[in-house]
């Protein structure tokens, strides 16, 4: 047997990638086989896994779905497309978490930000020069769609307070705050130790400027609440905020995210 | 009179509120989460909330940048 586009198709000796796309797919242009372009004319061996594909074709969700399935292996994967996680900000950290949450398949995100893409902004935040003036919520699902267009991306324009997160959030499997205001930072933690109580959650605080990698530490707080960050380097003037550093937050958020939903935190 | 402060004996001064001993940590009330005896204490009730001798608190402080 070998692979085409994830699915086992059966194999024998001399058989050409030109066989397979004119048997499978005529329109193809491109094709891949174990990582590698190659050619109409290349000769296949077994358990070789092929690509073809037409450029600039979007994968069907069918594709994606197994694309993810074989990268994450089934068991986990499924808890991956079955979650929903809400983030709030859609700044330097949470732009980032969205998207290292869309890449691995998150299947519902709920994005919460009241503020527009600025120029100074894409010195971090996943945001791009011809979306300056964009609401982020629209910019972000916009950059999210072109990853996978088959997850569900919900926004939320607002300025989120102390009684309106536990309403927005209620719902979500992991709530993860990315605000950009100390004080929100606060008001989020709070939420999660008062009305909110058992609900995951990850916080951030403490990631301006270029200090040491590994001070960046994922810190438990209570049961399935965890807090990311230095806990010290507030942006400042000449400690600005960078997308290094706030990269290495924002995954660190990510990942915890991800332990959090298939229950090893 | 002595508290526990994360973790950590601390002498503070008689009646002193968690508003003012945060203060005194020059820190800003507004980025501090705090939690006394087990409890997580409201931002409104910072000003009036007394510490007792013995009182266990855990202070989470925040920075800003996200």
């Amino acid at each position: 047997m070998i692979q085409v586009n994830e699915h086992p198709y059966p194999y024998h000796v001399g058989m050409t990638i030109a066989d397979l796309v004119e048997q499978l797919k005529p329109a193809a242009d491109l094709f891949i086989v174990n990582g590698f372009p190659v050619s109409r004319e290349c000769t296949l061996g077994e358990g070789d896994s092929c690509w073809l594909i037409r450029r600039g074709e979007k994968p069907t969700a069918e594709e994606m779905e197994r694309l993810l399935y074989a990268r994450h292996t089934p068991g986990v994967h499924e808890r991956i497309r079955r979650a929903s996680v809400g983030i709030m900000g859609l700044g330097g950290l949470g732009s980032m978490v969205a998207l290292a949450l869309a890449r691995i398949g998150v299947g519902r995100l709920l994005l919460a930000d009241f503020d527009v893409v600025e120029p100074s902004n894409l010195n971090r935040q996943n945001y791009f020069v011809d979306q300056v003036g964009l609401k982020k919520t629209e910019a972000l699902k916009s950059n999210l769609g072109r990853v996978n267009p088959y997850l569900t991306v919900d926004v939320i324009d607002t300025v989120l307070t102390e009684q309106s997160i536990p309403t927005y959030f209620a719902e979500v499997d992991v709530l993860v705050e990315c605000f950009d205001s100390a004080e929100m930072k606060a008001v989020a933690m709070r939420c999660a130790l008062t009305s909110l109580k058992g609900k995951a959650f990850v916080g951030a605080s403490g990631l301006a400027g270029y200090g040491e990698n590994n001070s960046i530490l994922t810190s438990k707080i209570r049961e399935r609440v965890y807090l990311v960050g230095d806990r010290e380097t507030a942006a400042r003037p000449g400690e600005g905020l960078m997308a290094p550093r706030v990269g290495i937050a924002a995954h660190h958020q990510a990942n915890q995210v991800l332990r959090l939903l298939l229950d090893v935190a | 009179m002595k508290i526990i402060c994360n973790g950590k004996e601390m002498a503070v001064r008689e009646g002193i509120s968690l508003e003012d001993l945060i203060m005194d940590l020059q820190l800003n009330p507004a980025m501090v989460v705090a939690e006394c005896d087990n409890r997580i204490v409201l931002r409104e009730e910072y000003a009036q909330k007394i510490l007792s001798e013995g009182a266990v608190l855990e202070l989470i402080r925040f920075v800003g940048g996200g």
